[in-house]
């Protein structure tokens, strides 16, 4: 088999890339594909007695002789009595671990991951990963002297004035270390402003959609707070009159979404914070599905007092899996007064934190937060500007189109519920519904075999599944067309495959790094087992030790 | 603007190559950006460009712009730093580093076991790994930071116990007291525990006064956030346990090679902060927290936050790892949730699994000595110094002490600037935040701090203090 088999149906040149509408569709696959699969043993069973990966720096004898033994500086009873019982290996050898454990996992940088839908997959460049790895921004300490650390608190500057301008408000945070981080910041923000206007006790509902993220749910229930659910009338949003039954004197605030999950603008959003407005409750915009408006339309003009956004997504930092990340909060300069301490401020010639907020809502996380996540957001707005901003968000929108469109004409069994015919931003919601009476291949089904041709498997929908066997891509700026011919001819496969051979689908997949699994400890909290420890207490062990590979 | 017009060709954007642009729209229809956006109200479009600096299209321009801004920054690197209080300057061997810049994990996100096994069975390993670090039987991933890991302790604590009230010292770090009280305080009551000002040891007058039916967790620190050893760990516990109440201990895990872990002492809870085990200190942005817990399914259901289970292939030949107890986060509680997860710190979980397979056992001993050793060196140092007392506070210590400048007639202020002159940044201004310890510093010291710069920071106390 060679290693590119190209089924060219089109017909032309031969090569992939050709679009739709030219001489030849792309209908590249990788059948050959098969993931690392290196049967790697779990490092606790790995190395022996007396090995070792690096070496501390030592204690010098000048120290030895002034202090004497170390051990005796330590009262006897907050001792340790028995090592820890970590494995003892040599450095090639816990290099060479991990090294295959990376290879037997699919990051962005290694596959056409536009399958995870509100995630914003996108390129995080290099040139970030270089710049965020110097010791000036590494090796800094969040309490250093402000003479000290002007160059990190000129980039939050700088890159605060760039947010409030892609939002349209004025002032902000990054402490928040995420976007639910960042939706927790504004509902505790929303808290403050309703205690400080002595309206604290009586105003105790938030309302948010269900297409909205769950932490737009979460976080304020976490503070209290009662939630209103509003679920979509036949067009994929609420109407106005089911917000305007649910609001009234008890209203604290709007948590909302949009695009919503299913990539459907609300058009009627200034009429929903208008509303919200008018019974003296705040909006707070959840932005992270901002990739496809930035610079079209904003928070502001819609209405909002407060939104985040999600620098690990739409600003291109790392997911890291999962995580570090930044849910930069933007609010009205009104409600500054309630961000977390301290801020970054400037008077013209030098860089400050300003931690004169006696009514802020205090700490969302430690210090700063993630200031090297904002660096790299930094860099990545730099290296676009205004126009290439503008860009992302036209070319987000643009391969959605195109994927929904190749997805649309092709794939058997895949439904666009919801105002098909109303056009979708960054992502759109499917429904494999149909697929699944048809032939009984489900979501999860596709998401497992579409593995098998080298994508990470795809975002179906957070829970509870409004739409049946969900599917959400978002085809972000960073993916070619030559990669979302792909993909579309991906899910186009494995759905004729679910029509004509449905347990080839059902029982993928077949070439991952991990064969299939008896998933019943993900599900039942009785047979979970976090640690090495317990699991060979429990006799269990491991098959796949050294001498069994 | 007509199809195909659009601006410069960007790296980042494959297709804005114009030819591309314009078959694209061509094939969805499309002719020019109005359309495409033809459901976003024209009211609500904003119409002019942005206002933001020219772009630095091209790589060098961008870095030596970036650069030039990091160049400002003086590092712990450059400048001897006694910096710490939740944040500290330890080692990270270059093997961390190289695993972490890895694309694979590091552009990873949510992939479940059959894309991502190599990233799951990292996680299973950290959790292992600090598992035999703590001696606790049940851990899960890092999340955001160690304040927000103890506060969703103390919140699990309140559930398992059904009470409403938990005892933390009064010493802890301000960051985390007013984030636990943003987090917590409408669905416990938060109450401080004095500590005795001699030796910076729990109160346990008062906290046996405070202890009562309705505490359902007693939190300490160890060391404490001023850098204190708790000696009465033990005792501290059984009062917590005679009350009905669970005991919940921070912990610093660099220190666990050498010092007890809080499972001899009583600990029902131990949390944490992950950041000195591999992760550079970022300006803070190293932090993750972690929670350890026995092996119970109805503690292992409270932990709200990832949990990697190790599970066998269908076949029974091999083992996988994957998240567990997915129905206990927020995800799926929605509005039911009493605390949320998210986007954490994944990277920083495979960094300390690195880490920690890195050092073993000899390693985590040898560096608790060396780290103790050259703390204690060092307040010795600084005690000598005409009105200068350090430790202040009578308790063993670890790696962090405060110094009292109070008896040389010099604010930490004034002693930090005239150490600053001196290419050295000084411990953390006390004054402000613990009144009643005078002008006082914490204090930091490292396996980072070779003797030289140890004798440096006391030749320039001295002369900024005389
Ligand atoms: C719309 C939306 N809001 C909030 C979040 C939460 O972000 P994080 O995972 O950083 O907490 C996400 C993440 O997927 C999201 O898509």
């Amino acid at each position: 088999m060679s290693t590119r088999d190209i089924d060219q149906t089109g017909g032309g040149s031969g090569a992939p890339g050709a679009a739709p509408g030219g001489a030849a569709e792309n209908r590249y696959l990788r059948e050959g594909f098969h993931a690392a699969r290196w049967q790697e043993p779990v490092i606790m069973e790995q190395g022996s007695p007396g090995e070792r990966g690096v070496i501390p720096p030592p204690l010098e004898t000048g120290i030895r002789a002034a202090v004497g033994d170390p051990a005796a500086l330590i009262p006897p009873e907050l001792l340790r009595a028995t090592p820890p019982a970590l494995p003892e290996i040599a450095q090639p050898q816990v290099l060479r671990h991990f090294m295959r454990l990376s290879q037997m996992t699919m990051g962005t940088d290694v596959n056409i991951d536009l399958g995870l839908g509100t995630c914003t997959m996108k390129y995080s460049p290099k040139v970030n990963e270089f710049l965020a790895r110097s010791p000036k921004m590494a090796d800094l300490h969040p309490w250093q002297p402000e003479e000290t650390v002007q160059g990190i608190l000129e980039i939050a500057h700088r890159f605060g004035r760039m947010c409030c301008e892609i939002s349209g408000l004025d002032a902000v945070s990054f402490q928040p270390a995420s976007g639910a981080q960042g939706i927790f910041t504004n509902a505790s923000i929303i808290r403050a402003y309703h205690e400080a206007n002595g309206e604290g006790d009586t105003r105790d509902e938030i309302i948010t959609t269900i297409f909205s993220h769950p932490a737009d749910s979460a976080t304020p229930a976490v503070l209290g707070y009662k939630l209103i659910v509003l679920y979509p009338d036949e067009t994929g949003y609420p109407n106005l009159e089911q917000l305007k039954a649910a609001l009234s004197e008890r209203t604290a605030g709007l948590l909302i979404t949009n695009p919503e999950d299913t990539g459907l603008y609300n058009p009627h959003i200034k009429e929903f914070t208008d509303a919200v407005h008018a019974v003296g409750g705040l909006c707070s915009y959840d932005q992270a599905n901002l990739n496809g408006i930035m610079g079209v339309a904003r928070a502001k003009e819609a209405g909002f007092d407060l939104c985040h956004f999600n620098l690990h997504k739409t600003f291109s930092s790392p997911h890291g899996s999962m995580g570090p990340g930044c849910g930069a909060v933007m609010v009205r300069q009104d409600l500054r007064r309630f961000l977390p301490r301290p801020l970054v401020e400037s008077d013209g010639l030098r860089f400050f934190l300003d931690d004169d907020l006696p009514e802020s809502i205090g700490k969302v996380r430690s210090f700063l937060g993630n200031l090297q996540v904002v660096m790299r957001a930094y860099a990545w707005v730099m290296s676009l500007g205004a126009e290439g901003l503008r860009q992302v968000s036209e070319t987000a929108v643009i391969n959605n189109r195109y994927l929904m469109k190749r997805l649309r004409e092709e794939v058997p069994g895949l439904d666009l519920p919801y105002s098909p015919d109303t056009g979708r931003l960054d992502e759109a919601r499917f429904s494999w519904g149909r697929l699944k009476e048809e032939t009984g291949i489900g979501t999860e089904d596709v998401e497992r075999r579409i593995l098998d041709y080298g994508v990470n498997n795809y975002f179906s929908s957070h829970e509870p599944f409004v739409v049946p066997e969900p599917f959400t891509p978002e085809p972000a700026e960073s993916y070619s067309r030559a990669d979302i011919d792909e993909y579309a001819e991906i899910i186009r496969r494995v759905a004729e495959e679910a029509y004509a051979e449905p347990d080839l689908v059902a029982t993928a997949p077949h070439k991952s790094s991990a064969p299939r699994m008896d998933e019943s400890p993900l599900h039942e909290i009785d047979k979970v087992v976090t640690t090495w420890r317990v699991w060979k207490r429990l006799g269990l062990q491991s098959p796949d030790t050294p001498a069994d590979v | 603007m007509t199809p195909g017009d659009g601006p410069a060709v960007h790296p980042y954007i494959p297709n804005s190559a114009p030819g591309t642009r314009a078959e694209m729209l061509r094939a969805i229809g499309v002719s020019d950006a109005d359309t495409l956006y033809r459901d976003v109200p024209t009211d609500l479009r904003l119409e002019r460009p942005l206002d933001l600096p020219e772009a630095l299209p091209s790589e060098l321009a961008l870095r030596r712009h970036v650069t030039s801004l990091l160049d400002r920054n003086v590092s712990c690197e450059d400048a001897p730093s006694f910096l710490g209080g939740g944040c500290w300057q330890h080692y990270v061997p270059v093997v961390c580093d190289e695993i972490i810049s890895r694309g694979e994990f590091l552009t990873a996100y949510g992939g479940l076991w059959y894309s991502d096994h190599g990233k799951n069975q990292a996680y299973f390993e950290f959790q292992s790994m600090l598992g035999e670090l703590l001696d606790m039987d049940a851990v899960g991933l890092t999340t955001y930071d160690w304040s927000a890991a103890t506060t969703t302790a103390l919140l699990m604590a309140c559930r398992l116990t059904h009470r409403g009230q938990v005892l933390v010292p009064r010493n802890l770090s301000p960051e985390k007291r007013a984030q636990m009280h943003n987090f917590a305080r409408s669905a416990a009551e938060i109450v401080d525990v004095a500590y005795e000002a001699d030796t910076g040891l729990l109160d346990l007058d008062d906290l046996r006064a405070k202890l009562s039916s309705s505490t359902a967790a007693v939190y300490i620190e160890n060391p404490s956030f001023l850098g204190t050893l708790e000696t009465r760990a033990g005792e501290i516990a059984r009062l917590a346990h005679e009350s009905g109440a669970l005991c919940v201990v921070g912990v610093d895990p660099i220190s666990l090679g050498l010092l007890a872990p809080p499972s001899t002492y009583g600990a029902d809870i131990v949390t944490g902060e992950v950041q000195p085990l591999g992760i550079h200190m970022q300006y803070g942005g190293g932090l993750g927290g972690f929670v350890a817990t026995r092996h119970d399914s109805r503690w292992l259901a409270e932990i709200p936050s990832l949990l990697t289970s190790i599970m066998r292939t269908a076949d029974g030949s091999g083992l996988g790892y994957g998240w567990a107890n997915w129905v206990e986060t927020s995800w799926v509680k929605r509005e039911e949730s009493r605390d949320f997860t998210g986007t954490t710190t994944g990277l920083w979980t495979i960094a300390a699994a690195v880490y920690l397979s890195l050092m073993g056992p000899q390693g985590m001993r040898e560096l608790g000595e060396t780290i103790v050793a050259k703390a204690t060196y060092a307040a010795r140092l600084l005690d000598g110094i005409e009105g200068v007392r350090a430790p202040a506070l009578g308790a063993p210590f670890f790696k962090e002490f405060v110094v009292d400048f109070s008896a040389t007639g010099k604010t930490v202020a004034e002693v930090n600037a005239g150490l600053l002159e001196r290419g050295i940044i000084g411990g953390k201004d006390l004054s402000i935040d613990f009144p009643g310890q005078g002008q006082s510093a914490l204090f930091c010291v490292t396996e980072m701090h070779m003797q030289d710069y140890l004798d440096r920071l006391a030749a320039a106390v001295e002369e900024v203090t005389r």
